[in-house]
């Protein structure tokens, strides 16, 4: 039996979609079985971000609403045969789906894969109450930014208040320069605050524009520093014990050539 | 602008700490800045009958406090603390 795992932030344009697709890309590099469903009816972008955008035929509103089977509305990925996408419908709206089909659909899909990643809108409406609904646990994604982290807040409340079993946190966007002269919040600054466990620290990296301009997630890109945050993110998810990576000296290094130009 | 120069101070990943934590206390107390302002003043207005407060080194705050061991579960408090000049002995 498999785990659901809905990732959320309340806020929107802190990097959901980015995660699910890095995350779920992710976990099928480790050999797990993974089926990624965009709850986001109406604006949906999971297919983009994974470059799947030509290949929906079905999607989740057909499945619930009985129009097709489950099996014709996973699309496969493109080189990985363990990643499999269920696409928002672009056409409706939230309330085209129910909580209670989400459960039923979540208990199907994790009877089959070993990791079902739901990707939430924003907001905490309908869209939210649906991809909540079937998830044993939650990662929460949020920058170092009061707005961003306000909303994490509240979500974290909402899913305290619905009783989920574990709710985890990542810091995305972190700019380890800005930390360091004091006018960005670190991540020890955000996990004080909302007292949730850390489960990784992503860079600001350019590297993910470019990936998602190709519709290639970045995860395990060993020569990007978000790619490899993305990685241990993953292996954290199974279970395993990995080290935050020491963002502070790689800046420290490409500070120090910096200085030395802007000296001369 | 005295203001300005303390504020120019702090940094700025600090400033946003302390105002994400102040908005935070109100958001999860659901206790707006206005009411607080209310609260602080009745306490004022009550403790002033029998004691002459020093009002600018008054602190209050709504707060949080683990209501067992584990500190797993927590409930608002109000934490108020507010230094006395002197005691109205006339009020005895």
């Amino acid at each position: 039996m498999g785990e659901v795992i809905v990732i959320t932030s309340g806020k929107g344009g802190v990097g959901k979609t980015t995660t699910t697709a890095n995350v779920g890309t992710g976990l099928s590099m480790l050999n797990k079985k993974v089926v990624l469903v965009d709850t986001d009816i109406g604006l949906r972008n999971l297919d983009v971000v994974l470059g799947l955008e030509n290949r929906i035929v079905y999607n989740l509103v057909d499945i619930v609403e009985g129009n097709c089977k489950l099996k014709q509305a996973m699309i496969k990925n493109k080189d990985n045969d363990n990643l499999y996408l269920i696409a928002a419908a672009q056409q409706r709206d939230k309330t085209s789906v129910t909580p209670e089909q989400m459960k039923k659909l979540t208990q199907e899909l994790k009877a089959e894969f070993d990791y079902v990643i739901i990707d939430c809108p924003a907001g905490i409406e309908q869209g939210f109450k649906n991809a909540i609904a079937g998830a044993d646990r939650a990662i929460i994604v949020t920058t170092p930014e009061v707005s961003a982290v306000r909303d994490a807040d509240r979500i974290i409340g909402l899913l305290e208040a619905d009783e989920m079993k574990q709710t985890q946190l990542v810091v995305n966007r972190l700019r380890p320069d800005m930390v360091k002269r004091g006018d960005m919040m670190s991540a020890d600054d955000v996990v004080d605050v909302l007292r949730v466990d850390l489960l990784g620290i992503v860079p600001d990296d350019e590297d993910v524009v470019v990936a998602t301009n190709r519709g290639e997630p970045l995860v395990g890109d060993s020569k990007s520093l978000a790619g490899q945050a993305y990685m241990n993110v993953c292996r954290r998810i199974t279970g395993e014990q990995v080290p935050f990576l020491d963002l502070e000296a790689k800046k420290g290094l490409f500070g120090t050539i910096a200085s030395v130009f802007k000296k001369k | 602008m005295k203001l300005s120069d303390i504020f120019k101070k702090k940094n700025s990943g600090d400033v946003a700490k302390d105002r994400l934590k102040m908005v935070l206390v109100s958001d999860r107390s659901s206790c707006s800045p206005e009411i607080m302002d209310r609260i602080k003043n009745d306490i004022i207005e009550v403790l002033s009958k029998y004691a002459e407060i020093d009002q600018d080194g008054l602190d209050i705050k709504i707060t949080e406090m683990e209501t067992d061991d584990k500190g797993t579960k927590s409930v608002p408090a109000l934490y108020a603390n507010i230094p006395i000049r002197n005691m109205h002995h006339t009020a005895k």
